[in-house]
């Protein structure tokens, strides 16, 4: 039998102590939670190149020139940065322990997310009313899908900011409730981004 | 009430209310004998409710063979029909009963059969291979794992309630569309594979962060274990391919359920983005199958030649690359779409690109041989006809690349060839090797090596008698999904040849059965002691088998490649016992109950029963509100129970 074959190279600077093993629940966390927000980064890629790729497609009916208002969107558009904004300011009453505050900074954070939802239904119903709705064209399909699953994320991120105002408020802020305001902070901020290329790629773009 | 569920949905035609009886027998076959053993309980608290990888893992490989017979009996299904239905005579399956069941063979194939054959084989090694007690996020794992089963469960009523898919396993529009599949089947299929998605997407995130953050202390990315970096690169290939899935079917949900446009043939729509998107998910998920295998054999390779795997660095490389251009190569699935040559060339040339990594991976172990001391044992068996039919499949895979070429064979059998080349030849071999050479780690007793073999020649001359002609009849003209054909055509012997070898592997298949059930039964007098049955060179063959729940008593240390050779070999000094109190999560029910409602939900969805989508949908959040609320749950070993539990393993061995 011939003898195996094993190189050993013996190296003094062997790093042994990283990576941390095992008890990291908050870097781990925050790790995933990033993987989970790319997973979500692809699904709206997605869903803006079939805008892309649909938006011109208005069989006959109305384009985006014709439909979109630049002063409501910008104003969503302000309502949704002040909203990360108040979530933020949120963030660092958490970060001093200051459990009334963070309470109250995402109750605003969570009125201003309302209202954006609330201004982007009425929207909806608007553009439906005139006979512009998803079943128009594959133009507003994939407008709707795109805006609507925007603003899903917005409604899911409005229930998780409720349930994490009653964790704080019953439990203060802990290492437990502090990790789950971090990554709901990291989604929040997420979907002001999201809007950005929103408001760039369908309203600015769709009405020049 | 219900929806359009009425009585029509449970009348079939009579092959079908064969498998429904026998399903539903089997299924009350089982709840009958948990009854009279009274293992309830046991069921419960062991595994339904577990978040231990290792019982995950296995969970995952039991639902995937049995997900694998299912679609292997399809296969068997429509091979026997393309004997029999030529000239007058038309077999034994209806036409549209025949779409519903080749829709089923892919479908359950790739989804339920592959995927959870990759997701069962990562649950059980990683863990142990990366020297960690855990995965990231026990409680996701655990629910991917029931989304996954609960889309095979809503696969499998499919054929009891209803009819399944007619529109092929990618389901492309127009066809099913709200227009021309106005029945529950495409709806079937869209909430299957949603379901089943979701779970995936999780189980991807759970990986990469358990690879990436829990490897034990020294194991740097470039000292992990191969099979630990295929399945890296797999993950990366999940998080990036899954969601564009989800945003596919969800579109098309669209389209069916609230009258958008998105893939349908007026009001602007574009089938053709529907093609595009589901291939850019398509393509990466087929290495997300082979990759795990690749990782598959350089663990089996290199053992059962004694010898180091040769080119670690350029194995890791090949991997990386394969992951990369495997997000540039989709549109070669269409070339016959009508884009332009420039788009055509680019696609077909980065195609013929995946041949060089691929083939630096096959030389590698070719070198691994080369001088080494190579034990001719089942697991290398399978390498070996892995090796042939691999290269057989990758050159014509090559041929399929230009695009004039495919031009002439596009949706023909012989694409079926190459594709079933490289999914049986390469990922389900690649599987049947690890199985063998994981089985006694996992379990604790060996599977016979002499059924083992006669499988393995059953297993590789019916796949070359079921696969070689389809070559032959795919430039014969043959096109894929064929339930009928004239005698003139002078395709008939070589179907029966086709039908030949679908028979032997089925007789492979019952010798695994019965080599798998024997061994069970036998397993007193074939346990694996040593827990290094092999000579392993990787962590997980330096704990006994099974493993302890805890995995390792005191966690490893490593500073090179190929940990337990070094140990062995005294070139590593061996770890202290020197016991810490272990954290390992409590188990919950919450996976399984997440699962059950999803199941739930994609049903009453198929069957508009809208009332029953809502409950069950806002079920499924108050279940995630109510887990996101809790604490942090563990149970905690304390030194002193692992110093015992060690103890008391060390006596079992020696007596």
């Amino acid at each position: 039998m011939k003898p195996l074959i094993v190189h050993h190279t013996p190296d003094p600077y062997a790093d042994t102590h990283s990576p941390d093993t095992h008890q990291d629940t908050f870097s781990k966390t925050v790790l995933g939670f990033w993987m989970y927000l790319m997973t979500d980064c692809i699904l709206f890629a997605a869903l803006f190149t079939t805008y892309a790729v649909l938006h011109n497609n208005t069989f006959g009916g109305p384009s985006s020139r014709e439909l979109f208002s630049l002063s409501t969107s910008f104003t969503e558009t302000m309502i949704l940065l002040f909203s990360s904004v108040t979530c933020g300011l949120g963030m660092l009453s958490a970060l001093r322990n200051d459990k009334n505050r963070v309470v109250a900074w995402f109750s605003v954070a969570f009125l201003l997310g309302a209202s954006f939802v609330a201004i982007e239904l009425n929207e909806f119903t608007h553009l439906v009313h005139e006979g512009n709705s998803w079943r128009r064209s594959a133009f507003l399909s994939s407008f709707f899908t795109l805006v609507g699953t925007h603003g899903l994320h917005v409604s899911i991120g409005l229930l998780w900011m409720f349930v994490m105002m009653i964790q704080v408020y019953l439990l203060g802020v802990t290492a437990i409730t502090f990790r789950r305001l971090a990554v709901f902070s990291m989604f929040w901020h997420f979907l002001d981004l999201v809007w950005i290329f929103i408001f760039t790629f369908v309203y600015l773009m769709g009405v020049i | 009430m219900f929806g359009r569920l009425n009585l029509d949905a449970f009348k079939h035609e009579s092959s079908q209310n064969i498998a429904v009886i026998g399903m539903v027998l089997g299924g009350i076959a089982i709840i009958g004998i948990l009854f009279y053993l009274k293992r309830w309980k046991w069921l419960w608290n062991e595994w339904l409710t577990t978040v231990d990888p290792k019982r995950i893992g296995v969970m995952y490989i039991i639902v995937a063979l049995l997900m694998f017979f299912k679609g292997f009996a399809d296969a068997l299904m429509m091979r026997l029909q393309q004997a029999l239905s030529v000239g007058d005579a038309h077999g034994f399956i209806s036409p549209g009963h025949f779409q519903e069941v080749f829709s089923a063979h892919g479908t359950t194939m790739i989804f339920f059969a592959g995927m959870g054959i990759v997701f069962g084989l990562l649950n059980l090694i990683v863990p142990l291979q990366i020297g960690a007690r855990d995965v990231a996020y026990p409680f996701l794992n655990a629910l991917g794992f029931w989304l996954f089963a609960s889309g095979a469960v809503l696969g499998l009523v499919s054929l009891a309630i209803g009819k399944f898919s007619t529109a092929g396993w990618l389901a492309y529009p127009p066809l099913s569309g709200i227009e021309y599949s106005p029945d529950e089947g495409v709806d079937y299929w869209i909430w299957l594979v949603q379901i089943a998605g979701v779970g995936s997407t999780i189980s991807g995130i759970n990986f990469l962060v358990t690879i990436l953050k829990m490897r034990c202390p020294g194991m740097t990315l470039m000292k992990m274990p191969i099979f630990v970096w295929s399945a890296l690169c797999a993950m990366v290939l999940v998080i990036f391919a899954f969601p564009i899935l989800t945003a596919t079917l969800y579109m098309l949900a669209l389209d069916r359920y609230l009258g958008m446009h998105f893939f349908t043939a007026g009001f602007g729509g574009n089938p053709m983005m529907y093609i595009n998107l589901i291939w850019a998910w398509g393509h990466p998920e087929v290495y997300i199958l082979i990759l795990p295998a690749f990782g598959i054999f350089s663990e089996v390779v290199p053992t059962f030649s004694e010898k180091r795997l040769f080119g670690y660095v350029s194995m890791v490389w090949a991997l990386i690359i394969i992951t990369i251009l495997s997000f540039i190569v989709w549109l070669h699935h269409f070339f016959t779409m009508g884009a332009s040559p420039n788009v055509n060339a680019f696609f077909g040339v980065m195609t013929m690109l995946i041949a060089i990594p691929t083939g630096v991976k096959i030389f590698n172990w070719l070198f691994t041989k080369f001088q080494g001391h190579v034990h001719f044992t089942s697991p290398m068996l399978w390498f070996f006809a892995f090796v042939l039919n691999f290269s057989v499949g990758g050159m014509t895979g090559i041929l399929l690349s230009s695009p004039p070429v495919d031009y002439q064979v596009h949706n023909s059998l012989f694409l079926i060839a190459h594709f079933h080349g490289m999914v049986i030849g390469g990922f389900l071999f690649g599987f049947f090797s690890g199985f063998t050479y994981w089985f006694p780690k996992i379990t604790g007793f060996f599977l016979s090596e002499n059924l083992n073999r006669y499988a393995f020649w059953c297993w590789f001359t019916g796949f070359l008698l079921a696969f070689m002609p389809l070559y032959m009849l795919g430039f014969m003209g043959a096109t894929r999904r064929l339930d009928h054909y004239e005698a003139s055509t002078g395709w008939h012997p070589l179907f029966l040849t086709v039908g030949l070898g679908a028979a032997i592997i089925l007789c492979g298949v019952c010798i695994q059965i019965y080599g798998l059930f024997m061994s069970i039964k036998d397993r007193k007098n074939n346990l694996d002691l040593t827990g290094d049955p092999w000579n392993g060179r990787t962590l997980e063959w330096s704990i006994p088998s099974p493993p302890p729940i805890y995995n390792f008593a005191i966690t490893p240390t490593v500073d090179q490649l190929d940990p337990l050779w070094a140990i062995k070999r005294g070139l590593a000094p061996k770890p202290e016992k020197d016991y810490e109190d272990i954290h390992l999560p409590k188990n919950t029910p919450m996976g399984l109950c997440i699962g059950m409602l999803s199941l739930i939900f994609g049903f009453a969805m198929t069957w508009y029963i809208i009332w029953l989508a809502i409950i069950s949908f806002t079920a499924i959040i108050v279940c995630l509100i109510i887990r996101l609320s809790g604490e942090d749950e563990h149970d905690v070993i304390t030194a002193a129970q692992v110093k015992e539990m060690e103890a008391a393993r060390l006596r079992s061995q020696t007596t």
